[in-house]
Order: structure tokens, then C-alpha cells, then sequence
């Protein structure tokens, strides 16, 4: 692959702040999304959870569910036979898949929520109110609810298997053994946590099955993400060819790394709807929605780092542990992988080692939510270094100027992960630039005169860190570009839209590619698995890079193709022709111009393959004042600078950013899934599960740079969209510590609610009183 | 049983059980799918609607209480060609992402400006506090609703729309 | 989240409310705003046989200010007090508590005798109403009754209604022009319940604080008068020390229980603070 391609003049659109497709349905109403649809016979579906988090079904009665008005049937793991369970979509170890979630409860139930039992009926008010009639009854028994617990391996989950410990994923750079770390002239340890908290996107999932029994087909509405590896799933449990299964994909609602995985319900209505013959819809509500959807992030971290005596870091161990609850689903491991793999974060850091074991307990399984493993990692890791930074009296800024990996380095590679053999290295980059601009639009100078201070009764503090975020994972995008009789482009991808734009986003790269007006550009399908052969669909920040140079790459076929059409008709010279305008035109003098529309039916096929990954990277800082009389944080100024390699278009890529630190926040300082020693959720609404209002973090800037490409794909594109949320959750609690300071609180575990960051002054007190 | 209200200026009949939440009605029964539902239980704000010129959560209000009432949904408040001010001004912004709680949006942002039209960010963001957005981060939601005031203002309040 | 069945009925008199509630035997609910029952029903925890909506009894509505004090018909809404211009002079505090009231939404259709009905310990009108001495009235099968709020608060969604009762109105004592108040109220989000909030006012007399009435929400099963820290500034003239002394006394006078959302021992220290922050804006007095 060549470097970055030249801006060509014609590039009118990449890097243009391009007003969005969607939104013209999206802000009339005429966006669809799967509970939108409605189809003649259709069925409803609800789902009876277990209401225990661990226990041994004795028996299920749904007779007098089954004959109440309007039901047509109650399945249960009986009515299905040998229950399939949900295959692990990455990072399948074999210790790992011994885990797996059935798709319904079968003999055990092992966490509040778990399907027990599908109701199918006239009505969904009619289905819930059948959940009801249906008797189930669980020997109750003791619940794993935390780690600790579960590690002692005194209450097995899975009885076969024998133990609470899937499995632990080690990364290792150099050798951060004992022998490192003795000899260090610096060392420091510390215990961190974070909590669970998850994606929660706004619309809740749904799926419409409709299963079409002359041609032995189920189409399934409302997948999304990554369809083809769900449909691969669903045939092969359904007992049908993959072409015998029909993903759709429709307006998503917000993904985040959660919706779109394969879930229990992903089998339940399909095989609902072809043992029924008839369609049916499962629209989740948000009560389910918060104990059936991956919960993530629930991770503690045993940390210690070496230095010299200047801050420059020698060597980084950690024994990480993730709560990843009853089972192991499609990406389980996902976030202990990554944990492992950025621990160290951008920083140089010759010796590495990170152990992470991910550990079973009885509540709701735990998947990829933006930044996985990411976020955590930190926390833990921009938290230490600012101990260490105080401790050597080494300034906090200049500590991280001193250990950043410098364009020099690259590539660098970061800790291998052994087990999965996954090796990765950071492409390219200049880390002090991102740093040097967020202090820059922060003002670090001036506002660290503020840093400390007690202001009408506020603590004032600041801080700055630094992130990578990994993207533009492999292996493969399909794009198919075709010319329509009107002259018009229809573009076809693989890659699915979560409400990031990617509509927008890709017609202005297949404008650009192929040289035409963005209008020309009239279709852009994804998602489905109708469109392309094979697609891959949307995670880890992938989209822009592999769609994005896979149009580039259909767009150069489609261009000879029009070149070769256009030069025989001309009988000229295929070389002759240029593509201008939306016109192939021939050789001077004549100059003569055949409108596109006169190619109608010719397509092109594209791809674009990587085995590598791209790292974006950047800096974010956070201003804060602490009341500590309340324990109440105001976020007065937060900054984020990012390096994404090739901006497509900056209005969406400022969203994404500020969209991701504003989540970043709320895991920071709200959002928390807890769990009493029953195993029994405790913030299972709205009410009590608290997300972002507009009224909490008001103030937030975002800057974005291209100033290095990847060297990895001709657009010279990182992935980006994920990069906001990583570093927020250790730049505020340094900024909290920061405030602080005077008291020596030093936040080690998120979120930092009001009583918590209360308690610890109270405890911070006592101590500076004891002395 | 059944009920009689108007949507969008149009006169309706619709049968229903009494448990029928207005959101339920609207989308299932009159198939206006604009109008979301985001939680069902009074907290995301996606299923605002307008009663009455009043904004309200219409998961929170049962379908036979609309009796007699005016009710308008984002649908009413959209142009068959083009976009208003108030969407345009959303669009401009990028007030928007996976647009789920868009609609609610925009039916209480037109509910606040028509009432008033010279509210500050402060205002704004109180409103607004009421909608749950997980993908924008909201700043740029409250800009959006900042700069369609002067469609307000000169229409003299009322209809932006 | 589908709303389990129930019947439905909109009668136009309070006779006629009374006598269905009465008929269904504890089984039937009124619904005014339905921003607490309606959560309630959808995630069925309540499972009222017939829903008794109140939006067409017309004389429930008035809100009437006469030198006895103010009357709130139990369904005006929370907009419609705020709306009010005559009470920001008549009643500020109940205006400033208000203004924390959920959001903008809910306000639209939320009533205050719903709100007094529900008894969210958390919520600002009960607090409100304690603080202020209100009186409820209600009537039932029985006929027409008064209670004090102190009494008619009982415990977290209980009060001193016979299932066949209901709200008709909430009246506030009369408030001087000259009476100085403050209301704070902390809360993890905007529109959120409150963690803990305090109301409170006095009058004065040269230049000493008299009549003084301290109410804590949040901090325990119910709304309560923090009689401790009206004691503590009674006959001072409210200074640092008074302040200091009437925060304490709140906060010893309170033993809230452990949630998921906060400690006990948190709530406690807050509801110092939050009468320290009304006191301090009472009496005009910066914060330190
Ligand atoms: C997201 C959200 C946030 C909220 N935040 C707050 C907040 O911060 N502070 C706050 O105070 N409230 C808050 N609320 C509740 C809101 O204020 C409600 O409006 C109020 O508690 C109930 O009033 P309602 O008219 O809606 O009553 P309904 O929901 O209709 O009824 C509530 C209960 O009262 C009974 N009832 C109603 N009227 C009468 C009557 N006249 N006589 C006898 N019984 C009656 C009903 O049968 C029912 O049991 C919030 C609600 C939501 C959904
Ligand atoms: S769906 Fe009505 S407020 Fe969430
Ligand atoms: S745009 Fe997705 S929830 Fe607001």
C-alpha cells in the first residue's frame, strides 16, 4: 500500500463539514427503525427473565399462560431440544468458550434477567401480561455476586467446568519481573477500580422475524453491527444454509459497541416465527433492556510502575481482574484483551507485563462498550502517573512529555498478547503535538495557577492525559458501486450504520473518489446482507477505514470500467478519458462529453484488506471545581484533542468526540449497575441508572488534527470515534485529586459520586486531624 | 373504547383499551412512528408530543385522555419538502446522530421557543435536561436550539414550526 | 413495559369521584398528572383495577390567594404555579421549590395533589407543605376532612388517606411580605429527586429571627421539621455562629437510612449544609 494519497483538487468533499444525509428523515419523523414496522399476521413477543440470579429450574408451568386470550405459545428450553449456545465472535480460546451463554436458561439460571421463557401473542400487552401465569420454580441457589467471591471458587457457576475463572490473558514487552522493579530507583503500587456501567443507547433493540416456509427462508429485521457474522450464526442454529438467512438492517438508534452482538433473543424470535409460520416482533423495553444488554467495564487493577528518579518509566505490571458476570458472550474477553494490550497506554515503557483474569459472577454478561478495556485501562494507568508525578516532584505534564513514544519510535509495538498471539504496533505519530496543542487550547498555563485553590469555597483543580485508540481492525470491508439509469451512484457496503453517519460520510468519499457531485452519490446501503457477499460490519472504529478505502478501491475499478466504456465509443485511448463532473470526457479537441447516465449497469466491486490496526491518539485536560461539602463536581472547561489521521468530515467527527467524552463522563461521575449480595440489580431504570443531561457537563471543545496519517491505507485514515471517551474517566479523577490536593484525596475507584468523593474527604480529614 | 382527538390538525377516531399509552396509540394505531419510545417510564423525553400546545410525555399519558385534545408530533412539525428552521438549525449544528431522540427533541425545543423565543443557554439546557441523548453530548443540541430563536422571534412566537 | 389492564372513568364531580373510588373497594386509583402512577403501572407494581381521572372535575383546578393564606385545587399543575405571577409575591418559597420539580415536561402535567398523594419522601411540595403548616383537604365517602400535614405524611408512599379520599385541595398558611426564606436542594442531576433539600423561613423582629421553620426533605420516611435548628436561630440575629450551630442541630436532628443512592451519614452532613446554604441566603449573608 502506498502512503497517504495527494489532496487532489477535485477533493471537495473529504475533510469538507458536510451537512448529513440522514438527518433530513431523522428530524421529520421518517427515520425507520425496527419498532417502526408493522407487517400483516404479525405476532408479539415478550420475554419471562429469571427474577433469581442463580438457580436450579425445577420446573416450568406455562399451561395456564398458554391458554389465556390471545397467546399462541410459551417456549421454553423444552420446546427448543439441544439449546444452542451463542458462539464467541472474538478471542475465542477454547478455556474461553466452555463459557458460553445458552440461548435460553437450560436446567440453571445464573443471573437476574437471563431468559426463561418466550410468551408469543396477539399483542405485546397480551404477551406481557401471560409472563405472569407462567409458575417457574428455582431452588434458589447461593449467589457469586462479586469477584472476591467468585475467586475462592467456593460456588461453582458451571459445575462441569469446575471453576470461576475462564481464563487469564497475559501481554508481555521486555521483562517487567522482579529484578525490573527492584532495582528501579522508583516504585509505586496502587489498587484501582472501575465500575460496571454500560452503552445503554437510547433506542432499545427489537427484531421482526418472518419466516417464509415455501422457500424454507427467515428474514430477520432490525440486525445490525455486524450482520454477517450473525447470520452465519443464526443458520448454523436454525440448522439453515447462510443464504437461507436474510438480515435487514434499519435506522439504528445508537450502538456503542453493545447493540447489534448476538444475543439470546437473536435466536428466540426467529425460531418463534418459523415454528408459529408467522411473523414475529420483540421490541425490547428498557426495564429488560438494562439487565439483557452487555453491561461492561467492571474491572479492578493491582498497578505498579517503576521509574527513574527524572519520571522516565522503566517498567509497568498489572494483575487486572474483569467481572464479566454469568457468561462469556460474543466479545466477552474483548475488554480484558484490550486492558492487557494498552495498559502502558502511548507511553514508551521498556518492560510490560499485564495479567488479566476475567472472572464469572451471577449478573448480567458484560461485551464491548466504546473504548472497551480502553477506558478502564486509564483511569488506573493517568491516576498512577500522577502519584508518581507528585512523589518525584516531577512536574505532571512534563512526566508525560518525557515518557511518550516519539515519531522517531514508530512504528512501536505494543505488548504482545500472548495466548491469542496478537500482536500490534502503533503506526505513526506525534504524540507531544497532541499534548502541546490541548494545553494550548486550555490555557495549562494560566489555569494552573488555579490548580489547589480553595475559590468561594471550591476546590480548583486541573489535569491532562494522554490516550491511543486502536482502530481500523481487519481483516476486510465489500463495497459495490453501481451506475443507476439515471446517471446517479448507488454505493453498497458491508460496513452498518449505528447512527454515526456513515451515509454521509461514505458518499462523500465515493464523491471524491469518483470525482463526481455529491448528489450523484443517491443511495448508500449497508448494513443489510443482501448488498455485498460478505460483510464485516461496524466495530472498533473500523468503518471509515476499511469502507472508506474499500470505496476508494471500487471507485478506481469503476472509473477504468467507465474509462474503457467511454474510450470505445470515443475510439480513443482509455488513458485519454477523464472523469469530470460527473461526464467522461474525451481527448482535446473535441473534448466530447458522455453523461454517466450512458454507463447505467456498469458496477465495480471493492475491497480493502488489513491486518493491521491504526492508532489515533491525543490528549484531553479537565478544569474542575469540588465542593467539598457535598462532594458535588462542576466540570468547568474540558478539552480533547485528538489525531485521527484523515478527517472525512470534521462536523461529524467533533460529534462523535464530544458525544464520547460526554459518555466518558457519565461512567466518570453517574453511571452505575449495582448489585445487592442477592445478585439482584439495584439501578435497573432510568430513574436510578443515571446517564448525562444537558444540563450536567455544558462545557466541552474538541479539536481535531490530521497532521499524520496512517502509513497503513491510501486514505491515510485512523480509527476515530471511540478516542473521546478513553481518557476521560483518569483526566477527571486527576483533576478531582488535583483539587484536592490540600487534603490528599486520591480517588482510586469511579465513579466519583457526591457520597463517595464526601466519604473520602471526611476520611482525608480524619487522618490530617489523627496527625 | 374509543376516543376522538386531533393529530396534526387532522381529526382522528381511534378504538383502544384504556391501558394504551398515547405514544402506543400514536405509533401503533395511527402508524405516526416519529414519536419514540425510549423508556416507557417517563425519564428520556424521546415520546414528546405536544397536547394542547403543552409539552408532554406521551408514554405517561393514556390514549383516552387525549379526548378532545390537539395533539402534534414531530410529523406536524415537519414540511413536506425541505426542513424548518428549527430542523435546519439541527441539522446545521450535527444536533443529531443516530437521531432517536430527535423527535422529542424538536417538539420540546419547539414547545420552549414558541413560548419563549429569548430564553438563554441556561434555559435551554434546564428544558432539555428532561431528554436523554446518549450521542451527541448535547452541546451541540443547546446551540441548535440557541440559534433557531431568531426564527421565533420573528414569527413572533408561536410557529417556527 | 405495557401498562396492565384497568378500567377507566372521567367523571366531572368530586361526588362522583368519591363515589367510584368508594364502589371499587380500595381496587380503584385516582389519576391526576399521571407522572408517578403511570411509571408505577408500567412497571406494574401498582395494579389498580380502574383508573379514576381527575382532569375533568373542575373544581379542582382554582388556585385562590385571600388573606387566610393560598388555596391549590389539588390538579393545578406545577406550570401553572410557576406561571403564576401573583404567587412569586404571594408564596416565593413555594415558587423556588417548585422550580426543582422534575422537568420541564413533567411540569406540564404534574399536579400537586398527586404530588402530595405519592409522598415521595424525596419530593419538594410534602416538604413544602410540612414546613409551612399546610392543611389538606379531602373528602371521601365519609364527607369532608382536614388534616395537618404533619400528620398526613406517614411513611414513604403512605399517608392518612382512606382509599375512598382524595385531595382537594393543599392551603398555605398567609405569607407575610417581609419574611425572610431560602430553599436549597441538592440533587445529582437537574430534575432529580432531591438527595436531601432544605426549606425553611422566619420572620423578623428588630432585627432578631422569630418564628422560625426549618423542614428537611430526603432525609427521612418522610418530610420533617427540624425543630433542633429552628431553636438554634429562634431570637438570634442570624450571624456565622448562628449559621454554624444551626447546621449541626439539623444534622444531629436527622438518622436517614442507607441507600443505594448515598449513606446515611451522608445525608446527614448534606442536610446541615443545605439548611446552612437556605439560612445563608435568608439572611442575605455570603457563602464562605
Ligand atoms: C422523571 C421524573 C422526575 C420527577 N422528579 C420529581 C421531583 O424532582 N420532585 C417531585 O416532587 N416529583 C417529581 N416527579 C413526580 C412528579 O412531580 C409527579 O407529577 C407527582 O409526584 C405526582 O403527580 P401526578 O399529578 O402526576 O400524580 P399521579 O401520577 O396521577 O398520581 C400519583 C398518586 O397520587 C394519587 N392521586 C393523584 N391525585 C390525587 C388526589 N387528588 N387525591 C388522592 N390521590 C391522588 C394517584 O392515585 C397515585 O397514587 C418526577 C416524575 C418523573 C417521571
Ligand atoms: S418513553 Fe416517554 S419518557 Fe421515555
Ligand atoms: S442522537 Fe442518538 S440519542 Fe440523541
Amino acid at each position: 500500500m502506498s502512503t497517504t494519497a495527494p489532496k487532489r483538487a477535485s477533493n471537495l468533499f473529504v475533510g469538507s463539514p458536510i451537512e448529513r444525509l440522514e438527518d433530513l428523515r431523522f428530524l421529520t419523523g421518517r427515520g425507520q427503525y425496527v419498532d417502526d414496522l408493522a407487517v400483516e399476521n404479525m405476532l408479539h413477543a415478550a420475554i419471562l427473565r429469571s427474577s433469581v440470579a442463580h438457580g436450579r429450574i425445577l420446573s416450568i408451568d406455562s399451561s395456564a399462560a398458554r391458554a389465556r386470550r390471545g397467546v399462541h405459545a410459551v417456549i421454553t428450553a423444552a420446546d427448543i431440544g439441544t439449546v444452542p449456545t451463542i458462539p464467541l465472535r472474538h478471542d475465542p480460546t477454547p478455556a474461553i468458550r466452555r463459557f458460553e451463554q445458552p440461548v435460553i436458561a437450560d436446567g440453571k439460571v445464573r443471573y437476574v434477567g437471563e431468559p426463561i421463557a418466550v410468551v408469543i401473542a396477539e399483542s405485546a400487552a397480551l404477551a406481557e401480561d401471560a409472563l405472569e401465569a407462567i409458575a417457574v420454580d428455582i431452588e434458589a441457589l447461593r449467589v457469586v455476586a462479586d469477584r472476591e467471591f467468585a475467586r475462592k471458587d467456593d460456588i461453582i457457576l458451571f459445575e462441569t467446568v469446575g471453576t470461576n475463572v475462564p481464563d487469564t490473558i497475559t501481554a508481555v514487552r521486555g521483562k517487567a519481573d522482579d529484578a525490573a522493579f527492584n532495582s528501579a530507583p522508583y516504585r509505586r503500587r496502587e489498587h484501582f477500580s472501575v465500575q460496571r456501567h454500560a452503552a445503554v443507547p437510547m433506542e432499545p433493540r427489537g427484531l421482526l422475524a418472518e419466516w417464509d416456509d415455501a422457500n424454507a427462508r427467515i428474514t430477520v429485521r432490525g440486525a445490525c453491527k455486524v450482520p454477517f457474522t450473525n447470520r452465519r450464526a443464526l443458520a448454523q442454529m436454525m440448522n439453515l444454509p447462510e443464504a437461507s438467512v436474510r438480515m435487514v438492517e434499519y435506522d439504528v438508534g445508537g450502538g456503542f459497541g453493545a447493540r447489534g452482538e448476538f444475543y439470546p433473543e437473536d435466536f428466540l424470535i426467529p425460531f418463534a416465527a418459523r415454528l408459529l409460520g408467522r411473523p414475529v416482533k420483540w421490541t425490547e423495553d428498557r426495564r429488560e433492556n438494562l439487565t439483557a444488554l452487555n453491561h461492561a467495564r467492571d474491572m479492578e487493577c493491582d498497578l505498579e510502575i517503576a521509574c527513574a528518579r527524572d519520571g522516565a518509566l522503566i517498567a509497568l505490571r498489572a494483575h487486572a481482574c474483569t467481572d464479566i458476570g454469568a457468561y462469556v458472550r460474543t466479545n466477552g474477553a474483548t475488554a480484558a484483551r484490550n486492558i492487557a494490550q494498552v495498559l502502558a497506554g502511548p507511553y514508551r515503557i521498556p518492560h510490560v507485563r499485564v495479567d488479566v483474569s476475567l472472572v464469572i459472577t451471577n449478573k448480567t454478561p458484560v461485551g464491548t462498550y466504546r473504548g472497551p478495556g480502553r477506558f478502564e485501562s486509564d483511569f488506573c494507568r493517568e491516576r498512577l502517573f500522577d502519584m508518581a508525578a507528585a512523589d518525584l516532584g516531577v512536574d505532571r505534564v512534563e512526566f508525560r512529555r518525557r515518557n511518550l513514544i516519539r515519531e522517531a519510535d514508530m512504528p512501536y509495538p505494543l505488548p504482545k498478547v500472548q495466548v491469542l498471539d496478537i500482536e500490534s504496533e502503533c503506526d505513526s505519530g506525534d504524540y507531544q503535538i497532541t499534548l502541546d496543542r490541548c494545553l494550548a487550547e486550555f490555557k495549562w498555563a494560566e489555569r494552573a495557577k488555579l490548580n489547589g485553590k480553595l475559590i468561594d469555597g471550591r476546590h480548583h483543580g486541573i489535569a491532562v492525559g494522554c490516550y491511543l485508540e486502536g482502530g481500523g481492525t481487519g481483516p476486510r470491508e465489500n463495497v459495490r458501486l453501481a451506475v443507476e439509469a439515471d446517471g446517479s451512484i448507488s454505493l453498497f457496503v458491508g460496513s452498518s450504520s449505528v447512527g454515526q453517519g456513515v451515509e454521509t460520510v461514505f458518499a462523500q468519499i465515493a464523491a471524491d473518489a469518483l470525482e463526481v457531485p455529491m448528489e450523484r452519490i443517491n443511495r448508500v446501503l449497508h448494513g443489510s446482507t443482501d448488498y455485498v457477499a460478505q460483510g464485516f460490519g461496524s466495530f472498533s472504529s473500523r468503518s471509515i477505514v476499511m469502507g472508506g478505502n474499500a470505496i476508494g478501491d471500487a471507485a478506481q475499478k469503476l472509473r477504468t470500467l467507465i474509462r474503457e466504456a467511454a474510450a470505445k465509443r470515443l475510439q480513443c485511448q482509455a488513458s485519454d478519458i477523464v472523469i469530470d463532473r460527473g461526464m467522461a470526457v474525451g481527448p482535446a479537441p473535441a473534448r466530447a462529453a458522455i453523461a454517466l447516465k450512458e454507463f447505467a449497469g456498469l458496477c465495480a466491486d471493492g475491497t480493502f484488506a488489513s491486518a493491521k490496526r491504526t492508532y489515533s491518539y491525543g490528549a484531553h485536560a479537565a478544569y474542575v471545581a469540588v465542593d467539598a461539602k457535598t462532594g458535588h463536581v462542576e466540570l468547568i472547561d474540558y478539552v480533547a484533542v485528538e489525531d485521527v489521521g484523515r478527517i472525512v468530515n470534521p462536523l461529524t467527527l467533533h460529534g462523535q468526540c464530544i458525544g464520547a467524552v460526554v459518555q466518558g463522563l457519565g461512567g466518570a461521575f453517574l453511571e452505575h449497575f449495582i448489585y445487592d449480595e442477592n445478585g439482584q440489580l439495584l439501578t435497573g431504570s432510568f430513574a436510578d441508572y443515571l446517564m448525562p443531561t444537558a444540563s450536567d457537563f455544558p462545557q466541552i471543545r474538541a479539536v481535531a488534527l490530521e497532521d499524520k496519517p496512517s502509513p497503513l491505507n491510501p486514505m491515510g485514515a485512523k480509527g476515530a470515534g471511540e478516542g473521546g471517551i478513553i481518557p476521560v474517566g483518569g483526566v477527571v479523577a486527576n483533576a478531582v485529586a488535583a483539587a484536592l490536593g490540600s487534603l490528599g484525596v486520591e480517588p482510586r475507584d469511579l465513579p466519583l459520586s457526591p457520597p463517595r468523593l464526601w466519604q473520602m474527604i471526611q476520611a482525608a480529614r480524619a487522618t490530617c486531624a489523627a496527625r | 373504547m374509543p376516543v376522538k382527538f386531533e393529530v396534526n390538525g387532522k381529526r382522528v377516531e381511534v378504538e383502544v383499551e384504556p391501558r394504551l399509552t398515547l405514544a402506543d396509540c400514536l405509533r401503533h394505531k395511527l402508524r405516526l412512528t416519529g414519536t419514540h419510545v425510549g423508556c416507557e417510564h417517563g425519564v428520556c423525553g424521546a415520546c414528546t408530543v405536544l397536547v394542547d400546545g403543552a409539552a408532554v410525555r406521551s408514554c405517561l399519558m393514556l390514549a383516552v385522555q387525549a379526548e378532545g385534545a390537539k395533539v402534534v408530533t414531530v410529523e406536524g412539525l415537519s414540511r413536506d419538502e425541505g426542513l424548518t428552521p428549527l430542523q435546519a438549525s439541527f441539522r446545521k449544528h450535527h444536533a443529531l446522530q443516530c437521531g432517536f431522540c430527535t423527535p422529542g427533541m424538536i417538539t420540546t425545543a419547539h414547545a420552549l421557543l414558541s413560548e419563549e423565543p429569548n430564553c438563554d443557554a441556561d434555559r435551554v439546557r434546564e428544558v432539555l435536561s428532561g431528554n436523554l441523548c446518549r450521542c451527541t453530548g448535547y452541546i451541540s443540541i443547546v446551540e441548535a436550539v440557541l440559534d433557531a430563536r431568531t426564527a421565533y422571534r420573528r414569527r413572533g412566537g408561536g410557529n417556527g414550526a | 413495559m405495557k401498562l396492565p389492564p384497568f378500567d377507566y372513568a372521567c367523571p366531572t364531580s368530586v361526588s362522583e369521584v368519591v363515589a367510584l373510588l368508594a364502589a371499587h373497594d380500595g381496587e380503584a386509583k385516582p389519576l391526576a398528572g399521571g407522572q408517578s402512577l403511570v411509571p408505577m403501572l408500567a412497571f406494574r407494581v401498582a395494579l389498580p383495577s380502574l383508573l379514576v381521572d381527575l382532569r375533568k372535575v373542575a373544581e379542582l383546578r382554582h388556585i385562590k390567594i385571600t388573606n387566610e393564606g393560598i388555596a391549590l385545587g389539588a390538579m393545578v399543575r406545577w406550570r401553572e404555579i410557576l406561571d403564576d405571577a401573583r404567587l412569586r409575591t404571594a408564596h416565593p418559597l413555594l415558587i423556588a421549590a417548585v422550580a426543582h420539580v422534575a422537568h420541564y415536561q413533567i411540569r406540564n402535567r404534574g399536579t400537586v395533589g398527586g404530588s402530595m398523594a405519592h409522598a415521595d419522601p424525596a419530593a419538594e411540595l410534602p416538604g413544602i407543605a410540612v414546613t409551612c403548616e399546610a392543611k389538606i383537604a379531602v373528602t371521601g365517602k365519609a364527607g369532608a376532612r382536614v388534616i395537618a400535614a404533619a400528620d398526613f405524611f406517614q411513611g414513604p408512599l403512605t399517608t392518612a388517606l382512606q382509599s375512598d379520599e382524595i385531595i382537594t385541595e393543599i392551603r398555605l398558611p398567609l405569607w407575610p411580605a417581609k419574611r425572610r426564606f431560602g430553599f436549597q436542594e441538592f440533587a445529582r442531576r437537574r430534575g432529580d429527586f432531591a438527595m436531601a433539600a432544605a426549606a425553611l423561613f422566619y420572620d423578623e423582629d428588630g432585627g432578631k429571627a422569630r418564628n422560625a421553620h426549618i423542614g428537611a426533605i430526603g432525609v427521612a420516611d418522610r418530610p420533617l421539621r427540624l425543630k433542633a435548628a429552628e431553636d438554634a436561630i429562634n431570637g438570634t440575629s442570624i450571624d456565622e455562629a448562628v449559621i454554624a450551630k444551626a447546621e449541626a442541630a439539623a444534622s444531629a436532628s436527622v438518622d436517614p437510612a442507607d441507600d443505594i443512592h448515598a449513606s446515611g451519614a451522608y445525608r446527614k452532613a448534606l442536610i446541615g449544609v443545605m439548611v446552612e446554604r437556605a439560612l445563608r441566603d435568608a439572611a442575605g449573608l455570603k457563602t464562605t
